[in-house]
C-alpha cells in the first residue's frame, strides 16, 4: 500500500520497528526486560539478546517459553505473559538483531557529562534530574529506554520527527508578539504551553493571529561540532542515566 | 421571537401564540394523563408536544429536532446552567433523558433508573438494577436511555435483561432475561416502543454473539417476535455465511431504531460481523451485519435490507440512527432514509422499498470507491486488514459512530458528528472462538504515537484527525458547512425550530451553533467530555436544554 508505506518512515526515524508485533514487543520489553537486560539487551553477562546470543535457547518457541516460565535457579523470573505476548517480545528481539546495528562505542560517562553540560550545551533544551531546560525531552532515564545506537544516531543524525509529547508551538498574538514553547494542550479555543522562561502560559485562540505546532525537530547534527571521542563519551553518559539515582 | 424573549411575564410564560397553544395542550394532556401516562397515540404525535421528550430521538423519525423556539440565535448567549445532576458513577454517561410532564427520567450508568424533577434536578426516586458480574462489555458499562408506554418505563441492562419499572413509584413491574451475559450479550440501547411492544436487541459483536432484534409485550415482557440479525439455517441470507460462522456472526444492536407509522416498518442499524477484523472464517457478505433492516413492527418480518459494508473487516457497525425524511428527489417527493454511516459514506435510500438512491463520501474514504447500480460499494484492491496492518480511512472508530445525528425539516440539512482525516492501521490476527472472550480478530490501531489519547491534553494537529459537525445537504451529499473542533467528538446533536444546533465533544465544551451557517453562538466549558445526545423540554413556559458531560447531567435555560 502506498499509504501504508508513507506511514513507515516516521517509525523508523524514532527507532521503532515497522512490524506491529515487534512494536507491541518493544513496549513489553521496555516495560520489564530492560531493567536487567538493558535497552541493548546486552547487560547480562553472556547474553546478548539483540544479537541472537542466548544461553539456553535458539528457536522462537524456546525463547518465548523462557520468557513465560523463567529459568529456575537463575535471576531470570517467570513473566506473566500470554503466549501471544511472549511471541511479540521475541519478534522485537529478532527486530533488534535484524536492524543491523552494531554496538556503539560508548565512552567515559564522567567526561561525557562534562561535554553534555559544557561544550554541547545540551542543558539549554534538555533536563537531567532537575538540571537544565524543560522545553525539550527530559533525559533523566533515557539510558533505560534507548539503545546506545539510537542515542548516537540522535546526536549525529537526528531525525526530523519528534514524539507528540515533545512538540513545540509558536503563537503570534494580534499585536505581533511571538511566544514559543513546549505545547501542553490545545483545543478549539485555547493553547497551553510552557514558554522559554519556563512559565505556564494560556492563550485564547481568538486573541492569536497564528498558531504553528512544530511536528519536526529543530535539532541539528553534532557531527563536526563534537569529536568522535566526545560523542562516544556523551553516549556513555546518556546510557548511564537510568532514572532516580 | 425577539419580542417573545424580551417579554416573559412573572410566571415565565412567554407571550407568544404558539407557546400559549403548547401550554394549553400541556394542561390538557396532564389532565388526561392520570389513567395512562403516555399512550401510544401520544408517542405517534410526540412532535406536537415539544415540552416533553418522549423517546430517545424525540420522535419516531429519528430527527432529534424540537419545535421549541424560546431559545434563539439572538438570545442563546444568555443560556446558563440551572441545575446539575452528578451521577454516582464513573462509567461513561451516555443516556438521553426522557421528560414526561415535568418529570425527567434518565439512567445513571450502568443501570440505575433515576426520576428527577425536571425543573430543580431533585431526585424523586432511583430504581437500581444490579447487573450480573458475568456481564461483558467491549466498550463501557453504559446505557443510552429509556422508553415509556403508559405508566411503564423500559430499560435494557448490561447483563442482557429488559426491565419494566412503574414511572410513578419506581417499582419493578417485570424483568426478563433475553440472553446470556457470560456469552457477551448486553443491552446498552434505549428501547423503542411501537404500539404495545418494546423492541430491543443485544450488543456483543466483539464476543461472538449471534445478534437479534426482538419485540416484547409491554405488559408482560413476553417475547412476541424475533428477527435474527445473523441469518442462520432456514433463513434468507444463510448462504452469505461460510460454514458455521453464523453461530458467532455478531450483528449487534447498539442504538434505537426508527418507525414509520404509514408503512408500519421499523428501521434498525445492525452492527459489524464477527470476528471484527478477520473475515477468513466467514466467507460471504455476512447478512445482515453492517446493514439497515426494515421490519414489519407487528411481526418482525423482514421487508427489505440494504448492506452498507458487505463482508466487513473494518468494524463498520451500522450503529447509527435511521433518519426518516421526505425529500424532493429528482422532481418528486421520496420517502427517504438518510444515513451517514460509520464507513464514511452518506446514503439516501427509499425507505419503502430499500432502493439505493445515492452514496457519497462525507470524509476521506479509501476502502471503497463508488457503487454499482444496485448500491454495492466498489472495494479498493489492497484495502483490507492484514497481519502487518493496512492504513484505511476512516479509522477504527469510524467517520461517525453511535452518537446521534440530527435532521432539521426547516433547513433540510442532516447534521453529523464526524471524525475527519482519521485513519487506523487495520491488523488482522488469527481468532478462535471461546465463549465470553474477546473475538476481535485483530485490532484497529491508531496511526500516530499519541494514539487516541485525547481530551485532557490534546497535542494533535488537523492533518492527524479532528472532530467536526458536518451539515450535509441530502440532495447533493455535499457539505453545506463544517464546524471544526481540535479534538474528536462522541457527542450527539440536537436542532430546534429556531435554527439552533446544540452539541459538544471531547474537549468538554457544550455549545450552540447557528444551524444555517455553523457559526458558534454560545458555549459552556462543562469540564467533562460530552458523550451523549442533547435534548430539550419545557416547563411552565421555560425551555431547557439538557446534556450529559463527564459524569453529570446539566440542564440549561435562559437567564431571567
Amino acid at each position: 500500500m502506498v499509504i501504508a508505506a508513507l506511514a513507515r518512515p516516521s517509525l523508523v526515524a524514532q527507532g521503532l520497528p515497522a512490524s506491529v508485533d515487534a512494536q507491541d514487543g518493544q513496549r513489553l520489553y521496555l516495560g520489564a526486560c530492560t531493567n536487567c537486560h538493558g535497552p541493548d539487551g546486552a547487560s547480562v553477562p553472556g547474553v546478548d539478546l539483540a544479537h541472537g546470543q542466548f544461553r539456553r535457547a535458539t528457536s522462537d518457541d524456546e525463547i518465548a517459553e523462557i520468557i513465560r516460565r523463567g529459568i529456575p535457579g537463575t535471576a531470570m523470573p517467570p513473566g506473566n505473559y500470554s503466549t501471544t505476548q511472549a511471541a511479540r517480545i521475541v519478534a522485537y528481539l529478532r527486530f533488534l538483531a535484524a536492524s543491523g546495528q552494531t554496538t556503539t562505542a560508548t565512552g567515559d560517562p564522567a567526561r561525557g557529562r562534562a561535554v553534555f553540560e559544557g561544550k554541547g550545551q545540551c542543558l539549554s533544551c534538555h533536563q537531567v534530574r532537575g538540571n537544565g531546560s524543560q522545553l525539550g525531552p527530559d533525559l533523566s532515564d533515557v539510558g533505560r529506554l534507548r539503545r546506545a545506537a539510537d542515542l548516537e544516531r540522535a546526536i549525529v543524525d537526528p531525525g526530523k520527527d519528534v514524539l507528540p509529547q515533545n512538540r513545540m508551538v509558536n503563537v503570534v498574538t494580534r499585536d505581533g508578539t511571538t511566544t514559543k514553547g513546549r505545547l501542553l494542550h490545545h483545543d478549539t479555543f485555547t493553547v497551553l504551553l510552557l514558554d522559554a522562561h519556563e512559565q505556564l502560559r494560556a492563550f485564547a485562540k481568538s486573541d492569536l493571529r497564528d498558531v504553528a505546532i512544530l511536528k519536526t525537530s529543530t535539532k541539528t547534527s553534532y557531527r563536526g561540532k563534537l569529536t568522535p571521542q566526545e560523542i562516544a563519551d556523551v553516549v556513555g553518559y546518556l546510557v548511564s542515566l537510568k532514572g532516580a539515582p | 421571537m425577539k419580542i417573545a424573549a424580551k417579554r416573559p411575564d412573572q410566571s415565565g410564560v412567554v407571550h407568544n401564540s404558539m407557546m400559549r397553544r403548547i401550554l394549553w395542550l400541556t394542561l390538557l394532556l396532564m389532565g388526561t394523563s392520570l389513567q395512562a401516562q403516555v399512550s401510544f397515540d401520544r408517542l405517534l404525535r410526540a412532535d406536537g408536544e415539544p415540552q416533553n421528550w418522549l423517546m430517545y430521538s424525540g420522535t419516531f423519525k429519528g430527527h432529534r429536532y424540537s419545535d421549541l423556539r424560546q431559545i434563539t440565535p439572538d438570545n442563546v448567549r444568555n443560556l446558563e446552567p440551572k441545575w446539575v445532576f452528578q451521577a454516582r458513577s464513573l462509567e461513561k454517561f451516555e443516556a438521553t433523558p426522557l421528560v414526561v410532564d415535568g418529570v425527567l427520567y434518565t439512567v445513571q450508568p450502568p443501570n440505575d433508573l433515576v426520576a428527577l424533577d425536571a425543573q430543580s434536578g431533585r431526585i424523586y426516586w432511583v430504581y437500581s438494577h444490579r447487573p450480573s458480574q458475568l456481564a461483558r462489555l467491549c466498550c463501557g458499562r453504559v446505557n443510552r436511555g429509556l422508553a415509556i408506554l403508559g405508566d411503564s418505563l423500559f430499560m435494557g441492562t448490561i447483563d442482557g435483561h429488559l426491565v419494566a419499572v412503574n414511572a410513578r413509584s419506581g417499582r419493578l413491574l417485570w424483568d426478563v432475561a433475553l440472553a446470556r451475559p457470560e456469552a457477551g450479550y448486553s443491552l446498552t440501547l434505549a428501547p423503542l416502543v411501537v404500539k404495545d411492544k418494546v423492541i430491543v436487541g443485544p450488543a456483543g459483536g466483539e464476543y461472538g454473539i449471534r445478534g437479534f432484534l426482538a419485540a416484547y409485550d409491554a405488559k408482560t415482557g413476553k417475547e412476541v417476535w424475533r428477527f435474527n440479525t445473523v441469518a442462520g439455517p432456514g433463513e434468507a441470507g444463510r448462504d452469505t455465511w461460510g460454514g458455521d460462522s453464523w453461530k458467532t456472526g455478531g450483528g449487534s444492536i447498539w442504538v434505537t431504531g426508527s418507525y414509520d407509522p404509514e408503512s408500519n416498518l421499523t428501521y434498525w442499524g445492525v452492527g459489524n460481523a464477527g470476528p471484527d477484523r478477520n473475515g477468513d472464517s466467514r466467507p460471504g457478505d455476512n447478512l445482515y451485519t453492517a446493514s439497515v433492516v426494515a421490519l414489519d413492527a407487528d411481526t418482525g418480518t423482514l421487508k427489505w435490507h440494504y448492506q452498507f459494508s458487505p463482508h466487513d473487516e473494518f468494524d463498520q457497525d451500522a450503529t447509527q440512527i435511521a433518519v426518516l425524511a421526505d425529500i424532493r428527489w429528482e422532481g418528486r417527493t421520496r420517502k427517504a432514509l438518510l444515513w451517514a454511516n460509520r464507513n464514511g459514506f452518506f446514503y439516501v435510500l427509499d425507505r419503502t422499498t430499500g432502493e439505493f438512491l445515492s452514496g457519497k463520501p462525507f470524509v476521506r474514504v479509501t476502502w471503497a470507491e463508488g457503487f454499482d447500480a444496485k448500491g454495492r460499494p466498489n472495494r479498493v484492491p489492497g484495502q483490507e486488514a492484514t497481519p502487518a496492518g493496512t492504513l484505511v480511512y476512516p479509522g477504527n472508530q469510524g467517520a461517525t459512530n453511535w452518537y446521534n445525528p440530527s435532521f432539521s425539516p426547516r433547513t433540510g440539512l442532516l447534521y453529523v458528528p464526524a471524525w475527519v482525516n482519521y485513519a487506523s492501521l487495520f491488523i488482522k490476527r488469527p481468532q478462535t472462538y471461546v465463549e465470553g472472550q474477546y473475538f476481535g480478530g485483530g485490532e484497529g490501531r491508531a496511526t500516530d504515537a499519541q494514539g487516541l489519547r485525547t481530551g485532557t491534553n490534546n497535542l494533535r494537529t488537523e492533518d492527524e484527525g479532528y472532530g467536526a459537525i458536518l451539515a450535509i445537504d441530502p440532495l447533493t451529499g455535499q457539505r453545506k458547512w463544517e464546524y471544526k473542533m481540535v479534538d474528536f467528538t462522541d457527542a450527539g446533536i440536537l436542532t430546534t425550530a429556531s435554527d439552533l444546533l446544540f452539541s459538544g465533544g471531547r474537549e468538554g465544551d457544550f455549545y450552540a451553533l447557528n444551524a444555517r451557517t455553523g457559526a458558534l453562538l454560545w458555549r459552556f466549558a462543562a469540564g467533562g467530555q460530552v458523550q451523549s445526545g442533547p435534548m430539550t423540554y419545557s416547563i411552565g413556559g421555560r425551555q431547557y436544554v439538557a446534556v450529559n458531560a463527564g459524569n453529570s447531567l446539566y440542564a440549561f435555560a435562559l437567564r431571567q
